[in-house]
């Protein structure tokens, strides 16, 4: 979005000042620092002094710290306050299975799984997480061990062009614990907050619905 | 997004001193309290809110839902929408309000959002949600875009030359007709606010939407106890059948007795510039047999000083018929 020009004449804190060219070439290809011992970041090389600055948590002015726990990893992070739980999912994490595509809590693409309750990453500030158990759809099954309700998906034929469907499948493996009656209408209301432009609803609803009788 | 400091309360008190700081807390405030964020991230994304700090609450211990001393319920302001919706309290005795909520946003956001957050929740008008456009509310004295443009989903009760907007919330029409009170933590202490005067008219300050000021902190609503026997009902009509604001609701709360209407309350919502008690429908059907024609006389009196704008004509006649729908429904 642009800048207004009242912005311009009075940034507020330093960050401002940086422009995003001069950001991203201190703190290294990834944006932001992280240190884990899981995450492979693979690093555009930078020269030794870039990386010696880089690694100190001060050197970034205006960004915070937050230790965030996903998929049963921690990961040590330094970001911009303003990020969402969504950029830092795909951005900083790489954990790109989660998808943006509102931005503003609208179409439930970016649903995760937050102490164990469905949310839109979108609107969680990641500074704000601290402590929190973030579950992601990488997490909830891979290809070799599928979560039920990913199989489901597959048998199914549950999508089409498959943007919506990591938050469909978050969406429907929490409904699993969640009150929702029997028909195929409960399914619809409790997943209205995930739109399917493809309009796989009918084979979405199905795939739920197996899942959830076979249970 | 403008940047902001971050900071976590970890008492009400100091919660209380962060947000004292600021000159308002009203539109455009340097300071503002965050919960769930499910309006307010969205609406700094928009750089309609442009917070310098934003003060943490989760972790103050404001989630509890609790029976009130002297009867009814108290719910925490940080008590999850998701959470009152099916608490087996807001069940049996406040089905209205666990309606309300349950018709609202999708669970997502049912899930991050708080009382407190809904109660403060801001308009949809589609030209304060875009800084490109003249908007009193978000920017006094820039004009109402809104007059003569894309008001289909705005207000026709309550409005002002300034601003039609209405205000979207759900669960404050239910709060509304169940007379719901505001406990408020301040600067200077702890104060009750009946629902009926926690918003404000747009009038010709539309940046100000309740009687909110500096350093006040929602802490809990009160729920009074209802007579045994009543009855309660949300309905909620809109374009689409789910996850959609409304073009007209209304709550009902309505007890019969020798076949007569012996207490009734009455709140309208996605027709109001503030969740939109309607004393006039109230007046006209105590004392009344449940008929639909004493219903249609309510809804008449209901609407009666509607002003309706260039694209929301319909809204007079459709929350006429919402309100006796939902009439019918609860005296079923």
């Amino acid at each position: 979005m642009s800048l207004r020009d009242d912005d311009r004449s009075s940034p507020m804190t330093s960050l401002e000042k940086l422009s995003r060219r001069a950001f991203l070439s201190r703190a290294g290809a990834a944006g932001v620092i992280s240190a884990t011992a899981t995450v492979a970041a693979p690093l555009v090389a930078a020269t030794t002094q870039e990386q010696q600055v880089a690694t100190s948590e001060s050197a970034i002015p205006g960004t915070v710290a937050v230790t965030l726990k996903v998929n049963g990893d921690t990961h040590k992070l330094q970001i911009d306050p303003r990020a969402t739980v969504l950029d830092t999912l795909r951005e900083t994490l790489h954990f790109t299975g989660t998808k943006k595509g509102c931005d503003h809590g609208q179409c439930g693409a970016c649903t995760v799984h937050v102490n164990g309750r469905r949310a839109n990453s979108c609107l969680l500030l990641a500074a704000m997480q601290q402590n929190a158990e973030i579950t992601t759809i990488e997490g909830l099954g891979t290809p070799d061990k599928m979560h039920p309700m990913q199989a489901s998906f597959v048998e199914h034929d549950g999508y089409q062009c498959g943007y919506c469907t990591s938050g469909q499948i978050m969406s429907a493996a929490a409904l699993q614990h969640e009150p929702c009656g029997p028909a195929d209408n409960d399914v619809k209301e409790a997943l209205s907050g995930n739109i399917c432009r493809c309009g796989a609803y009918p084979n979405i609803v199905a795939a739920v619905q197996f899942v959830r009788r076979s249970a | 997004m403008q940047t902001f400091e971050l900071i976590t309360a970890s008492t009400i008190s100091d919660a209380v001193k962060a947000q004292a700081a600021s000159p308002t807390a009203q539109q455009g405030a340097p300071v503002r309290f965050i919960a769930g964020g499910t309006n307010l991230v969205d609406y700094m994304k928009l750089n309609v809110e442009t917070p310098r700090k934003l003060v943490d609450i989760n972790g103050l211990p404001l989630d509890k839902i609790e029976p009130a001393q002297g009867g009814g319920l108290k719910i925490g302001a940080l008590a999850r929408n998701t959470d009152v919706a099916h608490h087996d309290v807001v069940k049996a005795q406040y089905s209205v309000l666990s309606q309300a909520i349950l018709s609202g946003a999708s669970t997502q956001l049912r899930n991050m959002a708080t009382t407190a957050g809904n109660l403060l929740q801001k308009t949809r008008c589609v030209y304060y949600r875009d800084t490109a456009y003249g908007c009193n509310k978000r920017q006094p004295g820039s004009g109402c875009s809104a007059i003569g443009g894309h008001n289909r989903m705005l207000a026709i009760l309550g409005t002002s030359e300034k601003c039609i907007a209405s205000n979207p919330s759900d669960q404050n029409v239910a709060l509304t007709a169940l007379e719901a009170s505001i406990q408020v933590t301040g600067s200077k202490g702890e104060r009750v606010i009946p629902i009926a005067q926690f918003y404000t008219l747009p009038g010709n300050t539309p940046e100000r939407e309740t009687v909110l000021e500096p350093g006040d902190l929602v802490t809990h609503i009160t729920l009074p106890a209802l007579p045994d026997g009543a009855k309660s009902v949300y309905l909620k009509l809109r374009d689409r059948a789910s996850y959609e604001f409304a073009l007209a609701s209304a709550a009902i709360v309505i007890k019969q007795s020798n076949g007569s209407i012996d207490f009734v309350r009455v709140a309208l919502g996605g027709v109001g510039a503030k969740p939109w008690r309607s004393l006039e429908a109230e007046k006209s059907l105590h004392g009344k047999a449940a008929t639909p024609a004493n219903f249609r006389a309510a809804a008449e009196a209901a609407l009666h000083g509607a002003r309706p704008q260039s694209q929301n004509g319909f809204k007079v006649e459709l929350a006429k018929r919402c309100l006796v729908h939902a009439l019918t429904q609860a005296t079923a």
